[in-house]
């Protein structure tokens, strides 16, 4: 009984979080350009999408931005946790505390400040200015998976590697790095996340022109969103779901092979 | 290992992207459009229509935060109650909807909510009354549970996964029944995972614009949307960052609870 | 053996700064060792002697504050870890969990450039000295914390090091294991012929393997000599109390081969005290001998007995001390007794002057 319960509230809780998921998928298929009505199955707005140069650009823009900001905050803030670690108590427990203001404090006043900085020092808005806003908000994150890696590290895994001749980078590179990777990974994924589903300090730092997907949607809102978007969400959703059951399977095959 | 220097980078990205912008706001806040240093801004939260917007901002924050909580509580003790490798799926599965754009996945519920919606049509079908919340308050508080929850999940269950099994069969060895443990043991034991999950679900929730823009038709003005409109609409930063200001100031008293709870100093967010 | 030292340490001084507030805690005060071609040295000493920072400035993982670092006469203090013709083996083992055991063995030999053929002998030759055979493919996880010891001490050796350093390498294994491993890693310094040294916190692990044990206690060489020399003639009271267990009697010269505890005169060999000077008298448990009552030189009651496998652990109460005795023969609890000693058997320790000496030889 009590097993029945807990998976009922499971399934509650899962159909809750992903019900709009769903919704959205079933009217991307819908031949009216009308939310509150399925009138047929139709790919049209899966054409839509992908002769909207609109909707492309900003496909593009939000997958560029993703990516740099996930590869630049995730080394800058791998190698920052090498150097916390080292760090005495007091100078470490204000760097951290640093680290969690852009985590606790609202994102609106985050946008807002970047915004005011950009312009006071003349920096135009556009591609550049989200981008380094993006980087600033997921650098916490890629600190905070990493972090705890770093500290269960054995320390004297990386001095055997030094003993047995490794230079320090490699040490790091063919020691360190492995032992670490899992939270490096999380950290990297969570970063692209975090920059991809970004709106709030996209829309203070972007300036005119140009429009990440979440702006872009943003700002059709009061027209009415074109289903393409939903056609658009759809895909992105399916192909990251595609890609990582792919990045899961030979690793469930490799640990299954060794558990036998 | 490693060197100190290694975090230099990353120091002087936070000090010139958060410390200095921060500042900015600091400044703008605090004076007038010719530069004078002035209160006024600060004051202007207690004009009749802006004391509204953040009463009602709180009141709506405090809401969904309390409804987060009941919902995640029992949500990661189940989730403890999981095999590890099974456990970590379903917390990724917490993770996914991030993949889809937020502003659509919130539009979403307009639909799902509509009077003649799928949500309606499905309580219709079990002989319960219907939900008429789309463009209140009260679809906006669902909109905020449904956009912050994982929030409160993960970082509950991140705690939870850390008391080990033989924490409790201690409790139990020295005669504590079930409800016992519990109360005396596993609750205060998660309290830092509660409190950041508080922080972590509270200031979005408080200062949020979005949320009240798409669910609440535009009728329902939070403090967030009256300081984006200082800034995208009316242009008066100094006043926009007044306002901001101010909430800064209730960010400020949950980090303080924050920081009270995370003795480490390096969170338990995630 | 030549002369020369192969590792000489000139006068090696570090300090630890933990907090702002406190001025740092001295690990090695002007530490000087020299450590010959072909030895097996032991560092010995309670935790935070300083014996593990000792092996970790040899390794190259720390930088004395001052003093310097020899190979062969040449100065090696400032040479990175990967530079030095010296291999570690660490506490933990310090395995590398993502790699199988070949491939930690190889990690070394790689890095040198070696052939695939020459790296595969050597990883063939290494498993079979450390007895492990056939275990190339296995993953560190699979392996006991004996195997893995093992390995650790097999990846070291491949690279063929003039000198093992060994941190506490047992130190996580059990009794019997480590016994073991004792007499493993003798005939692994006998089979390879080169210099080990080798830290530990354990008395009887140092008098079974080393050649030559170097006793130390607050940054401080406290003793160094043979595990004979340091067993029967202890130089002071802390080497004393650490290795073994003994009877530390304070007492009083009168002459040369000549001392008085609680009064009454024992005679001994050793000369060279001085005239009526208090002196510490170090005597072993198992010299001590208990007598029927009336003979010997003091008497006492019996009043503790444990059984210890090989002998009988008693204390006996006499001239107002608690006398520590192991004998194969049992005196009931309350017993009267006699004590006498051999005057062979009797070490006279010169008693710390000042509070300060005092401090550095005896606390631990």
């Amino acid at each position: 009984m009590m097993k029945f319960l807990k998976r009922f509230y499971l399934a509650i809780i899962f159909i809750f979080l992903y019900a709009p998921i769903a919704a959205l998928m079933v009217l991307s298929f819908n031949s009216s350009k009308y939310m509150s009505r399925f009138d047929g199955f139709s790919l049209k707005w899966y054409e839509a999408m992908f002769s909207s140069d609109l909707i492309m650009s900003a496909l593009k823009t939000t997958l560029v931005i993703a990516l740099i900001s996930a590869v630049v905050s995730t080394v800058i803030g791998t190698a920052a946790c090498i150097g916390i670690n080292r760090m005495k108590r007091k100078p470490r427990a204000i760097v951290m505390g640093l680290n969690n203001i852009p985590m606790v404090n609202a994102e609106i006043v985050t946008g807002i400040s970047l915004m005011l900085c950009f312009i006071a020092f003349g920096v135009s808005l556009g591609f550049g200015t989200i981008l380094v806003s993006h980087i600033t908000f997921c650098i916490p994150y890629v600190i905070l998976s990493v972090m705890p890696k770093i500290k269960q590290l054995e320390p004297s895994t990386y001095e055997a590697a030094l003993d047995l001749g490794a230079s320090p980078f490699r040490a790091f590179w063919q020691v360190v790095l492995p032992d670490i990777r899992p939270g490096v990974l999380s950290g990297f994924l969570m970063a692209f996340t975090m920059s991809l589903d970004d709106f709030i300090i996209t829309h203070f730092t972007k300036g005119a022109g140009v429009n990440t997907l979440s702006t872009l949607i943003y700002s059709e809102v009061r027209k009415g969103i074109k289903p393409s978007l939903y056609a658009l969400s759809t895909v992105m959703f399916l192909a990251v779901l595609v890609l990582l059951v792919i990045a899961n399977l030979p690793k469930g095959k490799k640990e299954f092979a060794k558990e036998i | 290992m490693g060197k100190k220097s290694l975090a230099a980078p990353y120091i002087v990205w936070m000090v010139g992207f958060i410390i200095i912008p921060l500042l900015f706001v600091v400044y703008y806040g605090l004076t007038d459009r010719a530069g004078a240093f002035t209160l006024e801004n600060l004051a202007a939260i207690a004009s009749p229509e802006k004391v509204r917007a953040l009463l009602r901002s709180l009141k709506l924050s405090v809401f969904s935060t309390a409804i987060c909580l009941v919902l995640a509580y029992p949500l990661a003790m189940i989730l403890k109650g999981l095999h590890v490798k099974k456990g970590s799926f379903v917390v990724f599965l917490f993770i996914l909807p991030m993949w889809m754009n937020f502003l659509l996945r919130t539009m979403a519920w307009q639909t799902l909510l509509d009077k003649n919606g799928v949500v309606n049509n499905v309580l219709a079908f079990f002989h319960l009354p219907g939900l008429h919340i789309i463009n209140t308050e009260a679809a906006i508080i669902f909109g905020m549970v449904y956009n912050f929850l994982p929030f409160m999940i993960l970082p509950i269950y991140n705690v939870l996964i850390k008391i080990g099994d033989d924490t409790v069969e201690a409790a139990r060895d020295l005669g504590a029944d079930g409800v016992q443990t519990f109360f005396r043991v596993i609750f205060p034991l998660s309290m830092p995972g509660i409190v950041s999950g508080i922080t972590m679900v509270f200031v979005p929730a408080l200062t949020t614009f979005v949320i009240s823009d798409l669910l609440g038709g535009g009728m329902v003005l939070l403090i967030g949307n009256v300081i984006e409109q200082e800034f995208t609409f009316t242009a008066n930063w100094n006043l926009g960052s007044g306002l901001s200001l101010v909430l800064m100031v209730f960010i400020l008293i949950s980090m303080v609870l924050f920081a009270k709870y995370d003795r480490d100093g390096e969170g338990a967010v995630m | 053996m030549n002369d020369t030292p192969l590792i000489r340490l000139d006068k090696i001084s570090k300090t630890f700064d933990r907090t702002k507030t406190s001025e740092g805690t001295m690990v090695l005060d002007e530490l000087e060792l020299s450590i010959k071609e072909n030895e097996f040295m032991t560092l010995l000493g309670p935790s935070g002697c300083g014996k593990t920072t000792t092996l970790r400035i040899i390794g190259g993982f720390e930088k004395p504050d001052t003093g310097r670092v020899y190979f062969e006469g040449a100065d090696i203090t400032d040479l990175a870890p990967n530079k030095r013709q010296l291999n570690t083996v660490f506490q933990k083992y310090a395995l590398f969990s993502h790699m199988n055991i070949a491939e930690n063995i190889a990690f070394g030999l790689k890095i040198k450039g070696k052939t695939k053929s020459y790296i595969n002998d050597k990883i063939r030759y290494a498993l079979k000295l450390v007895n492990l055979d056939g275990y190339e493919r296995r993953s560190v996880a699979s392996l006991s914390g004996g195997q893995q010891q093992r390995i650790a001490i097999a990846r070291a050796i491949v690279n063929e090091p003039r000198v093992l350093l060994l941190d506490e390498p047992l130190g996580a294994l059990d009794l019997k294991l480590r016994q073991d491993m004792q007499y493993e890693l003798i005939r692994l310094k006998n089979e390879l012929g080169i210099t080990f040294i080798y830290v530990t916190h354990d008395q009887e692990e140092a008098l079974t393997m080393s050649d030559t044990i170097v006793v130390m206690n607050q940054g401080y060489i406290q003793q160094m000599g043979t595990p004979e020399d340091i067993y029967n003639e202890p130089e002071n009271a802390f080497v004393a109390d650490f290795i073994g267990d003994s009877n530390i009697i304070g007492g009083l010269m009168i002459e040369d081969k000549l001392v008085e505890i609680f009064g009454v005169k024992f005679p001994c060999v050793d000369t060279g005290f001085g005239v009526r000077k208090p002196v510490d008298v170090v005597i072993r448990p198992e010299d001590v001998e208990l007598l029927p009552e009336g003979e010997g030189r003091l008497s006492g009651v019996v009043t503790h007995v444990i059984f210890k496998g090989v002998h009988y652990e008693m204390e006996v109460m006499a001239g107002d001390f608690e006398w520590l005795v192991h004998s194969t023969v049992c005196h009931p609890v309350g017993a009267k007794v006699g004590i006498g000693v051999d005057p062979f058997n009797i070490q006279i320790m010169k008693k710390p002057e000042s509070e300060d000496e005092e401090a550095v030889g005896v606390n631990g």
